[in-house]
């Protein structure tokens, strides 16, 4: 019994070795997993960049939901792909995050504007609500307004591939 | 269990001051020292393990002036701390949570500790005496010897 | 110009691979003498790890020259110097980031390689061999580490830098030059006894002479991370500009792990020394010790971790030193494993006698570095598992290692005070009994002068380490036989001891006085505002304006008074880094005994205006004051006469 005591930390440490192989294998350390899945998608009442109208809901219909500002060169990056996607009639909602409507407006004629319209969040309120660390971040919502999934970072083909049959399964 | 977290929590921790803190203040100390501990509980969900009491984050700024908001509004602690991990999840709290996944990181020590004195304790029982008694035969040889040594 | 030391920085990589060849040999050529018992082999040994320390001597030497010289050409130099960098900063930017801080690691190494060859002419020739052997593998795996992954010397010929990126601000600063090689010399230092300990097992067998010998470079180790890690903890005081001096960041915890099994180690050997027990948990000791050394370094240099103090992360490097720690750290517990039974002690104890003091105070240390690591790997665990993201900070930790503390604190003294062999609670207790009922009482007096009410977390510290202090002293009184001119009679080593423990009371105070009544306030000051926390008031005096030798900052002259009186005029700064244009905030202190007066720069408002932070922090000198204490009473025991004389083989092993 002694003797089998004497192996305890071997084995110990070797299960901390474990540990460290896969957890240096781990891709982006800094994702934090969303505790939104599954839940509605927050309420809110506030404007849209285009139209400066009231608006307090999402389309009935399964969307996108991209978080993203003019100053954030990554959105700039994956703006691109957005507009390829609404070209292939991806529907897209934008949250236009702690931003300026007057420049989001210029930025979107400049770019072009994948999105169905665009939420004004200028002090990030919403983007509190939806636990936006960073853009660009891009949700999966719904017909019913229930979140499904959350992607951090860019939208490339890469990321789509994998998110796309998800999207999918929510029409 | 949770309280009695808390208030170790609340009372191990020293009162730091907190980045814009002067955006914040409170009428009564109490809540002033409320607000610092909630800072220094919170962890800023972008930055290198820093808590929102240390971070010049723009997102830390955003949930600074939201949990101002609900303590003005009267929310307990636990209500802000829910709040935020509601939308941002465990990570964002110092304190992990008390389920089950995580009942060997609050016990482990304990356990460790009690198994240890009990290793220790088992392992002293079965020292054995440096000196061994002598047997029978022993003895008489001894006594033996000894009658010779005394004649 | 170019072309002159153009060269130079081949030189130092060069010398580096002659280390590691160097390195090799010092691994094989003493070892085969110690297969075949051939005593001119074996002699070897002290010569090539001599050897090895000079030419990493050389390599640092060459690579600071780069620095002081400012040469661009050197990535590393590149990436973190500028020529307007104050030149001591220059050279202590050469362990400013991972690639030179690796080489400064491995070089001190060597040194303690060095140190071991010139001061082991009382050991055994095929102890001397083992041992530097052992270490000899520890540094070809750094070496080659260092040359494979982490290149110091790589050049970024032919499109050179007419300018490098500057250090980080935060780095520019006394704490660098001073803390980083303190601490990795307590680091590396783990790694004499951790040789011994796998020697004797190798060899089946350990004596009084293994322990006596073994000590002092324990206790050297040890001095040097104690103080490394006060001066961290000094440093990020008043560097970081929020008054925090421990977060219990996984960076920090890498270097506390191993200082407290070292401090365990310490009490082991001491035993194994002088009673001949404990032998196998020493050797196990000095394993877990080196290994969490080790361990520390992998976590902050692979990217497992994340962490505000980590070195760039990089997952090849992360496997390398994963690799590292599986040969070291495998192959020494399984060598434990299988030969710990030829190494077991023969002896006994009472339930009650200093053995068991000392069985409970290593168990209680070992216990707290093991809630430390517990702490730091478990979100990784979590992760691990799919179990989601979890955060595990300073209030767990708390939590964990105040109770701990306490516990400690505890048996400190009635241990130190404990006969061997046997001993009765009786006797402990009839000696203790007056220094219970002074603590207590101290204890209840203390927060309710200081706080005006009860506070039972300040009352719980003050007691236990008043508890400390009277029986320590109560301790030497009875040994001098209430002559203090006796006191010196009583030994080094008797003495360090007292004042590393009375440094543990210090400590404690220190922190449950700062944990407690340090005094805080945020508020808005513009130049003549007056503002008032506690005693002291603080008047912004003017908005100033100062130029550096590589920044412009902003100032905020305080005139600090207590009851009217003067204190003194502080001046935080909030600077701006013309390199990387990196904002530092630098706080300014008013240092006492018995208090700091903290002030800090927040952000700029309007009109002048700054957000200031006025904090009050009683007694946090005392934290590091308990540390200097410590490594006095190291010091001191390791200077005892004992361990210096020269012992012939017979009496080693009388």
């Amino acid at each position: 019994m002694k003797r089998l005591m004497l192996f305890i930390p071997l084995v110990v440490f070797f299960g901390m070795g474990v540990l460290f192989w896969v957890g240096l294998g781990q891709e982006d350390k800094s994702v934090l997993p969303s505790p939104l899945i599954g839940k509605p998608f927050p309420q809110f009442i506030l404007n849209t960049v285009e139209s400066g109208e009231s608006l307090n809901h999402l389309p009935q219909e399964a969307v996108l939901v991209n978080v993203w500002a003019t100053w954030c060169p990554t959105c700039k990056a994956e703006h691109e792909f957005l507009n390829a996607l609404a070209q292939q009639g991806v529907k897209i909602v934008g949250i236009n995050y702690k931003d300026d409507d007057f420049k989001a407006r210029q930025w979107l004629k400049a770019y072009g504007n994948p999105y169905l319209f665009n939420i004004a969040d200028p002090d990030g309120q919403l983007g509190l609500e939806l636990g936006v660390y960073g853009a660009p971040e891009t949700f999966l919502v719904d017909s019913q307004g229930i979140i499904r999934g959350k992607h951090v970072g860019d939208l490339n083909a890469r990321v789509w591939e994998k998110l796309q049959p998800q999207f999918e399964a929510l029409k | 269990m949770k309280h009695i977290i808390w208030v170790l929590a609340l009372v191990c921790l020293p009162a730091l001051a907190v980045v814009e803190g002067h955006k914040y203040q409170f009428d009564n100390q109490r809540d002033q020292e409320r607000f610092t501990h909630l800072a220094e509980e919170l962890r800023c969900p972008k930055c290198q393990n820093q808590n929102l009491a240390d971070s010049n984050a723009p997102v830390a700024s955003d949930m600074r002036a939201k949990m101002y908001d609900l303590m003005v509004d009267g929310k307990s602690d636990q209500e802000i701390v829910d709040y935020m991990v509601d939308r941002y999840g465990d990570f964002v709290h110092y304190i992990p949570p008390m389920r089950s996944q995580t009942f060997l990181l609050w016990f482990g020590p304990l356990i460790v500790f009690v198994l240890g004195l009990l290793v220790l304790m088992w392992l002293k029982r079965s020292q054995k005496p440096v000196v061994q008694p002598l047997s029978a035969a022993e003895k008489a040889k001894l006594d033996e010897l000894k009658k010779k040594a005394g004649s | 110009m170019t072309e002159w030391y153009g060269m130079v920085p081949e030189f130092g990589q060069l010398a580096l691979i002659f280390a590691l060849l160097v390195s090799v040999l010092q691994v094989v050529i003493p070892l085969l003498g110690v297969r075949n018992s051939q005593d001119w082999l074996m002699a070897y040994a002290r010569p090539l790890a001599s050897a090895q320390a000079v030419f990493l001597l050389i390599s640092l030497a060459i690579l600071t020259y780069c620095f002081v010289v400012d040469d661009f050409s050197v990535a590393y130099v590149a990436k973190n110097s500028n020529t307007a960098l104050p030149t001591p900063f220059k050279v202590s930017a050469v362990w400013g980031a991972h690639e030179g801080s690796l080489l400064l690691w491995v070089t001190l190494l060597g040194c303690w390689g060095l140190a071991v060859s010139l001061f082991s002419r009382s050991l055994p020739l095929d102890m001397v061999a083992r041992v530097l052997s052992i270490m000899g593998m520890v540094s070809v795996g750094f070496i080659l580490f260092t040359l494979e992954t982490s290149n110091p010397f790589e050049r970024s010929l032919p499109s050179v830098p007419s300018e490098g990126a500057d250090l980080n601000p935060l780095l520019q600063d006394f704490g660098l030059i001073v803390h980083p090689p303190t601490l990795y010399m307590g680091y590396v230092g783990l790694s004499v006894a951790f040789p011994f300990a796998l020697a004797a097992l190798m060899g089946g067998r350990l004596d009084a002479a293994w322990a006596r010998w073994s000590r002092p470079w324990t206790t050297a180790a040890w001095i040097f991370l104690t103080v490394g890690i006060a001066l961290g903890s000094w440093w990020a005081y008043y560097e970081l500009g929020w008054g925090g001096w421990w977060f219990w960041d996984p960076v920090e915890n890498a270097s506390l792990m191993p200082w407290l099994v070292a401090t365990a180690l310490l009490h082991s050997l001491a035993v194994t020394e002088k009673r001949g027990l404990f032998k196998s948990w020493t050797v196990l000791l000095a394993i877990f010790a080196f290994s969490l050394s080790l361990l520390g370094t992998f976590l902050v240099r692979s990217g497992v971790l994340t962490s505000v103090h980590a070195f760039a992360s990089d997952p090849e490097r992360g496997i390398f030193i994963l690799a590292l720690l599986g040969i070291c750290v495998g192959g020494s517990l399984l060598l434990y494993a299988l030969k710990a039974p030829t190494v077991a002690s023969v002896g006994r104890y009472e339930w009650i006698s200093r053995e068991s003091f000392m069985l409970l105070n290593n168990l209680l240390l070992v216990v707290a570095a093991f809630a430390i690591l517990l702490g730091t790997l478990y979100p990784l665990i979590i992760d691990f598992f799919g179990m989601g993201k979890i955060s595990v900070g300073a209030s767990w930790f708390n939590t964990m290692f105040v109770p701990l503390s306490v516990l400690l604190a505890l048996i400190i003294g009635p241990g130190a005070l404990s006969r061997w062999k046997a001993d009765e609670l009786k006797r402990i207790g009839g000696q203790t009994v007056a220094a219970a009922i002074i603590s207590l009482l101290l204890a209840f007096a203390v927060p309710l002068l200081h706080g005006g009410d009860m506070n039972w977390q300040v009352f719980l510290g003050i007691a236990v380490a008043l508890w400390l202090i009277t029986v320590t002293l109560t301790d030497v009184w009875k040994k001098c036989r209430g002559q203090l001119s006796r006191i010196p009679s009583l030994g080094l080593s008797f003495q360090g001891m007292v004042l590393a423990h009375i440094g543990v009371a210090i400590t404690i105070i220190g922190v449950a006085m700062v944990a407690n009544y340090s005094e805080e306030k945020a508020a808005r000051m513009a130049p003549g505002d007056i503002e008032t926390l506690g005693a002291y008031q603080f008047e912004f005096v003017q908005a100033g304006h100062i130029e550096g030798p590589n920044f412009v900052s902003d100032a905020a002259p305080f005139r600090v008074t207590k009851d009217g009186k003067e204190i003194s005029l502080l001046t935080p700064e909030k600077r701006r880094y013309n390199a990387r244009g990196q904002i530092m905030t630098e706080a300014a202190i008013d240092v006492s005994l018995f208090r700091d007066v903290y002030i800090s720069m927040g952000e700029p408002l309007d009109n002048g205006a700054w957000g200031m932070r006025l904090q009050v922090k009683p007694f946090m000198r005392w934290v590091w004051l308990g540390a200097i204490f410590m490594s006095l009473g190291g010091a001191l025991a390791m200077a005892d006469k004992r361990y210096r004389r020269r012992k012939t083989l017979q009496e080693a092993n009388a």
